[in-house]
């Protein structure tokens, strides 16, 4: 393998285009991989991260743009020639073969004595947990373990890249859950430099170093999962990954917001000074401040905290970890604002359907981006 | 923000690997197997049907000498000369391509004993004749005595137009033949479909007993020619038939015969066709229809029915297109009642009229062209049309309903069983009807025209031949279809001209063979008269059933397999051979018994194609009935018949030895 030096990336995709007829499917696509990384590309689908899976593939081709890996243009290498091993949703096993050797399909040539391959595949079953199916038939065996045949077959060949479209899509969520750290944990060991395709945040935000946001043919943001939680760049981002709620709104100066007439402190933005914008907040953001004094007027809390809002619990719903609070306040309009509550501090402020309470939303959690619906 | 449209440049292409071109070669290489052994004869035809041949006597000029061979006359035409004497008429000017006409026939005082000379030449450069066999032409005098005169013969002119199609419509005799040929395909769909119906209900919406026999009976008219039940029917209602009375003085031989024997050969194919359109009907529609109330009648028409439609529809045209182009029923049993199909032999074989035989093909082209279109659009329809969810309808067990469904199923088996029933009798008998006493004389085919043992041996050499290559040259084509990535016009291109040969009667593709490779400017010439061109015709012939069980099997696989091969650097053909084939076995099996099975049983286009060393058996029933030898062409029949039950069995057998061995993988 020829070696990346310092600070260049092993996979290097600059402005990939593709076009099917009229439809365009990926936007001018930029970025860089290194090595050893485990990335997943994110988005709903249709939003072009198969596409873009299929062109470093050589599977589909682009229409413009370049790829390099490992520093060779591999942009229009056909598949045979490029240097990575696959797995798809299907499994793709090949059905009349054993496991051992459907294992051993791509290591078998003429250079590579018998025997070695022998020891490379018991190595690889050994590996992924098989051992004891060799000689069983791909229907024989369960989705999860076929699956991981699927991924013994692609890193037999060593390969410097590993692509994974969807491989988890098709089992139950509790094999999947399952089969998420194990992946995560041959990765690791194996250092592969690897790609994977999905549409579940969950997913991706579990296993992935940095993690590839896409929708409607472009890259909305590139980043760590923490990152792309805790700061999503666009109203798309905040929305597809984690839950929110989301006010229209109107920028105001020294950092504030208003939310139908409510001023409140915000985290900050690039949204001009008097535009049309909308205010995000997640439901785990907000902040409960007990039941506070029932008659209106009654001065704050000694240490007063930003962006305190009165409100009425219409509704309270027990997801089993957490209390889901659907509230309303006349001072963020006609809107219904979720909260996540934690069962400790419902339990100690005393929070009831039907009862008023006061919340903080946190000015650093709540974010603001441009134009609103 | 990012741009909106797609920057201007050129779209890359992939660096081409070398599977691709082994891929792109074999694919190419297919195509112009069909090309070659479809397109190109189909287009000669095409245009010998729009071939005019006639005498142009404008183009020849004469000049005779007197005795002494000095004095010369005036140079005249032969329409002068003709315009004089009328010794040709108008008539007589109307040619085929090897019509010749006598120079000597505008000299009415000709004498091959007389010293006078003649001098013939050409007004233009097309003008040509023969001096015995050898050619002359052109426009220079040339000089020959009486004796050699008298073995000159002009040759007819070509020029290119509708004449033929005019003449042909002009002809009752001929043109008689459309609407026969359509009321007997007509007639034959409605009966045939109606007894298939009835059958597929039966068989799939009844608790009847031996449904499995039932079924393997309706297979047996594929295992023989369409030949052989119109020989049964003269045995049973012909001139010394044994059950002639029930005519009640009608003849068998005509329509009557033709649409018996079109209901036994047709038969099969619709009911497999209703069959299968029964047998998904989704049995959740059954229990709605139930549950609100619907009485058993109207629940036939309203869920039954619509459900199986398109089968029938295309069980339909399936069967009309069969009948429309079946050669050896009515050739057998049509008496006096001609069909197009029967029509291209007349021409061909009796009159020598290539021309007309190619026009009759053309017209014969038309409804199994239109019949294939409608049908393929509504196969598309269909497969919208299924649901992955269905749940299968499971009958309830009714006593009298199970015993009318057994009841009609009997009569079906009893009328199919019989027809080979009588052909087996009347092949033992000695002489029908007067001696009736068994005997094997009738199998001496050695002693009766038609090929002999041998023909017999020549199929069987053929149907293992189209069997072979027939299968490999399907199967890689279909593969190569499916799963090549690209290339797509080239790819469309392929799978038209695959479904084409559906659409082409077996008589029509002998007969484009003939124009085709009889052409000694060919390069292919050499195949003519050989085993080569009846292997190549039959594959060609049933190419397309043979393609798309191919596809269909091919479909079926993960569509991944190429991309993880090519991932994991292995060649394509390593995928092909570990994987493809094994997994496809089934279907690869059942494409070459069908190539074999037809390959016994086809008459119309080898009917054309055969030579004194390549007869066939199929043929020799043909020919045998033809002489009058209808007893051993019952033998023969049966002969077919018992080898395709054989290599039934043999499939059955070889099938289940390889699936056992290479399809373990099936069972979980």
């Amino acid at each position: 393998m020829p070696d990346t030096a310092a600070g260049q990336a092993y996979l290097q995709i600059d402005d990939l285009w593709k076009a099917f007829g009229d439809f365009i499917a990926l936007r001018d696509i930029s970025l860089s991989i290194q090595e050893g990384e485990f990335v997943c590309f994110l988005g709903p689908s249709g939003c072009g991260k198969t596409t873009l899976l299929r062109a470093i593939a050589g599977l589909d081709l682009q229409s413009r743009g370049t790829i390099r890996q490992a520093g060779e243009d591999i942009s229009t290498l056909p598949p045979s020639r490029r240097d990575y091993g696959i797995v798809f949703q299907s499994y793709a096993l090949f059905p009349n073969l054993t496991i051992e050797r459907n294992i051993a399909f791509g290591l078998e040539n003429a250079r590579r004595p018998r025997a070695e391959i022998k020891r490379r595949v018991e190595e690889l079953l050994v590996l992924v947990g098989l051992a004891e199916q060799a000689r069983k038939y791909p229907a024989q065996l369960s989705g999860g373990q076929q699956q991981r045949i699927a991924l013994a077959r692609a890193i037999a060949i060593s390969p410097g890249l590993l692509l994974l479209d969807e491989p988890l899509s098709a089992l139950d969520a509790k094999v999947r859950v399952h089969l998420r750290h194990e992946i995560k944990e041959l990765q690791r060991k194996l250092g592969v430099t690897t790609i994977m395709v999905t549409h579940d945040q969950e997913e991706a935000l579990s296993m992935a170093d940095r993690i590839v946001v896409m929708n409607h043919g472009v890259i909305e943001q590139i980043g760590t999962p923490t990152e792309i939680y805790r700061h999503p760049q666009t109203l798309f981002v905040a929305d597809f990954i984690g839950e929110t709620n989301q006010f229209p709104a109107k920028v105001l100066a020294d950092g504030k917001v208003a939310l139908a007439g409510t001023q409140l402190v915000c985290a900050g933005h690039q949204v001009p000074v008097g535009a049309e914008a909308t205010a995000v907040i997640r439901p785990v953001d907000i902040i409960p401040h007990g039941i506070g004094v029932r008659s209106p007027g009654t001065p704050d809390i000694v240490e007063t905290p930003e962006n305190l809002v009165e409100t009425t619990v219409e509704e309270m719903e027990f997801l089993g970890a957490f209390w889901r609070c659907r509230l309303s306040s006349p001072r963020l309009g006609a809107r219904i604002l979720v909260a996540d509550f934690s069962i400790n501090a419902v339990r100690r402020l005393d929070i009831v359907t039907g009862g008023s309470m006061r919340i903080e939303l946190p000015g650093e959690r709540l974010l603001v981006f441009a134009g609103n619906e | 923000m990012t741009t909106l449209s797609l920057p201007a440049g050129r779209l890359p292409r992939h660096s081409v690997s070398r599977d691709d071109i082994v891929k792109r070669g074999l694919m190419v290489a297919i195509s112009l197997y069909l090309i070659l052994s479809l397109a190109a004869p189909l287009y000669v035809m095409l245009s010998k049907s729009m071939s005019v041949y006639r005498f142009d006597l404008t183009q020849f000029e004469f000049q005779v000498s007197d005795e002494t061979a000095t004095v010369w006359s005036e140079p005249r035409t032969a329409a002068a000369l003709n315009a004089e004497s009328s010794a040709v008429s108008a008539d007589d000017l109307r040619a085929g391509s090897d019509s010749r006409l006598a120079a000597t026939s505008f000299f009415a005082d000709f004498s091959f004993r007389s010293p006078v000379r003649y001098r013939l030449r050409g007004t233009v450069d097309e003008a040509s004749w023969l001096v015995g066999s050898t050619p002359g032409g052109g426009t220079e005098w040339q000089e020959f005595d009486s004796n050699t005169f008298r073995r000159i013969v002009l040759r007819p002119s070509s020029t290119f137009g509708l004449d033929n199609f005019t003449t042909y419509f002009a002809t009752p005799s001929l043109s008689n033949s459309i609407r026969n040929s359509a009321l007997m395909a007509t007639i034959s769909t409605v009966i045939t479909i109606s007894v298939a119906f009835a059958l597929a209900y039966a068989l799939n919406r009844s608790n009847m007993p031996f449904k499995g026999l039932v079924r393997l009976v309706t297979t047996i008219p594929i295992l023989v020619p369409s030949l052989l039940p119109g020989i049964a029917l003269i045995y049973l209602f012909g001139n010394q038939g044994l059950l002639k009375p029930l005519m009640m003085g009608y003849s068998i031989y005509g329509p009557i015969g033709i649409v018996i024997g079109s209901v036994f050969f047709t038969l099969p194919h619709a009911f497999l066709i209703i069959s299968t359109a029964l047998a998904v009907a989704d049995g959740r529609h059954y229990e709605a229809a139930a549950s609100l109330g619907s009485s058993k009648w109207r629940t036939f028409w309203v869920v039954t029915v619509p459900g199986a439609r398109f089968g029938i529809i295309s069980a339909m045209f399936v069967v009309f297109t069969l009948v429309i182009t079946d050669f050896g029923l009515p050739k057998v049993i049509g008496g006096q009642y001609n069909m197009l199909a029967v029509d291209i032999y007349k021409q061909v074989i009796g009159q020598q009229n290539f021309e007309m035989g190619a026009v009759v093909s053309v017209i014969l082209l038309l409804p199994a062209i239109i019949a294939f279109t409608v049908d393929r659009i509504i196969q598309r329809r269909q497969v919208a049309l299924l649901s992955a969810r269905s749940v299968p309808y499971a009958p309830r067990p009714s006593r009298g309903f199970d015993m009318l469904c057994l009841g009609w199923c009997l009569a079906v088996a009893i009328f199919l069983v019989g027809i080979i029933g009588i052909c087996q009798f009347a092949a033992l008998v000695k002489l029908w009807p007067y001696d009736m006493s068994l005997s094997l004389k009738n199998y001496a085919f050695d002693l009766m025209d038609g090929g002999g043992w041998a023909s017999y041996g020549n199929s069987i050499k053929l149907g293992l031949l189209t069997a072979f290559f027939g299968t490999i040259v399907v199967f890689t084509g279909a593969y190569m279809v499916e799963k090549t990535q690209g290339f797509s016009a080239g790819r469309s291109a392929f799978h038209f001209l695959a479904m084409l040969p559906m659409a082409v009667p077996g008589m029509v593709l002998g007969l484009a063979y003939i124009f085709f490779f009889n052409d000694p400017s060919n390069p292919l010439n050499a195949i003519y008269g050989t085993m080569v061109i009846l292997v190549v015709s039959t594959v060609t012939h049933f190419y397309t059933v043979s393609h798309l069980t191919a596809l269909t099997a091919l479909k079926q696989m993960d569509a991944e397999f190429e991309p993880v091969a090519a991932s994991l650097k292995q060649p394509f053909h390593k995928l092909f051979f570990r994987v493809t084939v094994p997994v496809c076995l089934p279907a690869i099996l059942d494409i070459s018994i069908y190539l074999f099975v037809n390959a016994m049983t086809t008459v119309s286009a080898v009917v054309f194609l055969y030579s004194t060393d390549t007869q066939l058996a199929s043929v020799a029933v043909l020919n045998m009935d033809d002489a009058g030898d209808i007893a051993p062409a019952a033998a023969m029949g049966m002969m077919i018949f018992y080898t395709n039950v054989a290599a039934r069995l043999v499939h059955a057998g070889v099938s289940t030895l390889l699936l056992s061995r290479t399809q373990r993988w099936r069972a979980r």
